[in-house]
C-alpha cells in the first residue's frame, strides 16, 4: 500500500488550487482525477473570467487552467489521471481504480474536491439524441471542436446557460432562444446583454414542453408559464431545432463524503446536501477537508479560493506552515471569498455559507 | 440593481443615464469616450486596472459599479477588451458632421473587412442602420477580443452597440 501526506480527489479548480497551495509549503501531494486531463471544467471555459484583477480575472478559463497546471508541475504535485477514487475507508485509505488495476492509497489528510454534476429535466422526448447538458455541449464544442447541431434551444438562463449559448454562437450555431421558467433572467446582465445583442431572445416564464423527432431532435414545443409556473394552454409554440441544451443547475457530487460519514446539511439554494465544514474547509470527519462545488454550488473563482484555503489549512495541520503565518494567509483568502460573494448575486450564497466560516468549530 | 436588465437583458437609455459608467451629454460632445454598460454590482474589476489614465474606479469592495471619470477618459478604448462581460464601448459623436463612431468588442468569426458596409444592431440585436467598418484592432494583449470601430449616422450613436453576427447575416441573404 502506498502512502502520501495529502491526497486530493478531483483535479478541477478547487482540487488544483488546494494541491498547489499545500505543495508550495513543501507538503507531498497526490492529485487524483478520473479524467485523462486535469483541469475539470476550466478547459471548456474559453471566456474571460470575472473577479478580481489580482486573482486572474480577465483571463480566459482555459489559460487559467494552463497556468495552474504549470504551477502543479513546478511544485511537484503528483497527478494520477484516469484514476477513479471509488471509496474512502478507515484510516484514511482511498480505494483507486486505474483502468483495471485496483490499489489503495493511504493519506495523512484528504481533500475532497469532487465538484458537481448537471441536473436534468424530464419531458417527452428528453431521451432523443440531441438533448444534452450544457457541459456536454461545451465539451463537444470547446474541447473536441465538434458542433453537435446548427439550431440550438437553451433551457435555463443562469450564467452557464448564457455563457454556453454565447459560445455556441461563437462556434457558428444559431441559438433560437433561451427559455427560463422563472420570471427573471438568472445570470449576469452583461452576459444576457451580449446574447441579446447577437439577436437571441431570452424568454422568461417559459419552459420546454416537449421535444420531438424520429431518430433525433427535430424540434421542440415551448410554452409560456403563469405566475405559479403552470403552462398556459394555447401558448405553445413549435420551433425547429436540432439541439436542446439543458442548463438547469448543478448538484454536488457527495458520494465519497457520504461514504466517509461526514455530517451533512440540506441547503437547496446551494445545490442540495452538502457536507458541513468549518472555516478551514475541514469536514466533520477527522483529516477530511472539502472544497469547491461539493461544499455548495458556486463558481470557479470561489472554488479556487476554497481550494487555497483547504491547501493552507492542511499544510498548517501537518506542520509545514507556522500558525501565525497560516492565520494571516487564510484570513486573506477568506476576505477574497467574502468579496466574491458580494453584491446582489452573491448575497444569498454569502448568507448561506457564512455560518460555516465562523471559526474552527463546525456549526449546525 | 436594475430590474430592466434582469428581465430582458437590455438596458434602457434611462437606466444608462443613471449609470456611473455612462458619460454625460456634454462629455459625449467633446469626442471619444468610454461607455461602461455595467450596472449590476457583480464582483469584477479588471477594467479599473486596464485604464492607463486612471479614469475608471471600482475600489473596494469589488462589487462596486465602475465609475467613469469622464474628464480623465480619453476614449482610447483600452478598457474595451479588458471587460469579461463585453460591456464597455467607446462612442465618438464628434467624428464627422454626419457620423458617429462606435467601437465594440466582437468575438465572432469571420471578422468583417475594413471599409465594408455592415448591418449595425442595437442592444436587442435588431438591425437599425448600415454602418461602415473603419478599424479592427486585435493586438495580442486583447487576448482574442477584437475591437471593431464602426461609423454610423449620428442619430444612432446611443443605440448601435454591435454588428450582426456572421451566421445571422448568412440566414438573411
Amino acid at each position: 500500500m502506498k502512502t502520501v501526506e495529502v491526497a486530493v480527489i478531483g483535479a478541477g479548480p478547487a482540487g488544483i488550487a488546494a494541491s498547489i497551495e499545500a505543495a508550495k509549503q513543501g507538503v507531498e501531494v497526490v492529485l487524483i482525477d478520473e479524467n485523462n486531463k486535469p483541469g475539470g471544467q476550466l478547459f471548456k471555459q474559453i471566456h474571460k473570467f470575472f473577479g478580481s484583477k489580482l486573482h486572474m480575472a480577465g483571463i480566459r478559463g482555459i489559460n487559467i487552467a494552463t497556468k495552474l497546471l504549470e504551477e502543479c508541475e513546478k511544485f511537484k504535485v503528483k497527478t494520477l489521471l484516469n484514476t477513479v477514487a471509488f471509496g474512502l475507508f478507515e484510516k484514511n485509505k482511498i480505494g483507486l481504480v486505474n483502468e483495471d488495476r485496483k490499489s489503495i492509497l493511504q493519506a495523512k489528510k484528504i481533500i475532497l474536491a469532487t465538484g458537481a454534476s448537471e441536473n436534468v429535466l424530464n419531458f417527452p422526448g428528453w431521451t432523443l439524441p440531441g438533448v444534452m447538458g450544457a457541459g456536454a455541449l461545451q465539451t463537444m464544442m470547446n474541447v473536441n471542436r465538434v458542433l453537435p447541431g446548427k439550431r440550438i434551444l437553451m433551457i435555463g438562463s443562469g450564467n452557464v446557460g448564457l455563457i454556453v449559448s454565447y459560445q455556441a454562437l461563437q462556434a457558428g450555431a444559431e441559438v433560437l432562444a433561451i427559455v427560463e421558467a422563472a420570471s427573471q433572467i438568472g445570470g449576469y446582465g452583461v452576459h444576457a446583454a451580449k446574447i441579446r445583442r447577437a439577436g437571441v431572445p431570452i424568454l422568461t416564464s417559459h419552459t420546454v414542453q416537449e421535444v420531438f423527432g424520429n431518430d433525433c431532435v427535430e424540434g421542440a414545443i415551448i410554452t409560456k408559464l403563469d405566475k405559479k409556473w403552470k403552462p398556459i394552454l394555447g401558448s405553445e409554440k413549435k420551433i425547429k431545432v436540432d439541439v436542446v441544451c439543458l442548463s438547469v443547475g448543478l448538484t454536488p457530487l457527495t458520494e465519497l463524503a457520504w461514504m466517509a460519514k461526514c455530517e451533512f446539511i440540506f441547503i437547496p439554494a446551494l445545490g442540495g446536501n452538502i457536507p458541513m465544514h468549518n472555516w478551514n474547509m475541514e469536514s466533520s470527519k477527522k483529516d477530511l477537508y472539502i472544497a469547491g462545488d461539493l461544499t455548495g454550488i458556486e463558481e470557479a473563482s470561489t472554488a479556487l479560493e476554497e481550494g487555497r484555503l483547504a491547501g493552507l489549512a492542511v499544510a498548517e495541520s501537518l506542520g509545514y506552515l507556522k500558525s501565525k503565518e497560516a492565520s494571516k494567509r487564510k484570513a486573506e483568502v477568506r476576505e477574497r471569498l467574502i468579496a466574491l460573494r458580494g453584491g446582489p448575486f452573491g448575497e444569498l450564497r454569502r448568507k448561506l455559507k457564512e455560518p460555516f466560516m465562523q471559526g474552527d468549530e463546525i456549526k449546525k | 440593481m436594475s430590474k430592466e436588465l434582469k428581465f430582458s437583458g437590455v438596458i434602457s437609455e434611462e437606466e444608462l443615464k443613471k449609470c456611473p459608467g455612462y458619460p454625460s451629454e456634454e462629455r459625449f460632445k467633446k469626442g471619444p469616450v468610454a461607455v461602461i454598460e455595467c450596472i449590476q454590482e457583480i464582483p469584477c474589476n479588471p477594467c479599473e486596472a486596464a485604464c492607463p489614465f486612471g479614469a475608471i474606479e471600482i475600489g473596494e469592495p469589488i462589487t462596486n459599479s465602475p465609475v467613469l471619470d469622464e474628464k480623465k477618459c480619453k476614449g482610447c478604448g483600452v478598457c474595451i477588451s479588458s471587460c469579461p462581460g463585453l460591456a464597455i464601448f467607446t462612442v465618438d459623436i464628434s467624428y464627422s458632421k454626419t457620423e458617429a463612431v462606435i467601437s465594440f468588442p466582437f468575438e465572432y468569426l469571420p471578422l468583417p473587412k475594413i471599409g465594408e458596409k455592415a448591418k449595425a444592431v442595437n442592444r436587442e440585436g435588431k438591425i437599425v442602420t448600415i454602418g461602415r467598418i473603419l478599424k479592427i484592432k486585435k493586438p495580442p494583449k486583447n487576448d482574442h477580443t477584437p475591437i471593431i470601430s464602426l461609423a454610423v449616422p449620428k442619430k444612432w450613436a446611443a443605440e448601435v452597440r454591435s454588428i450582426i453576427i456572421p451566421q445571422n447575416e448568412k440566414e438573411r441573404k
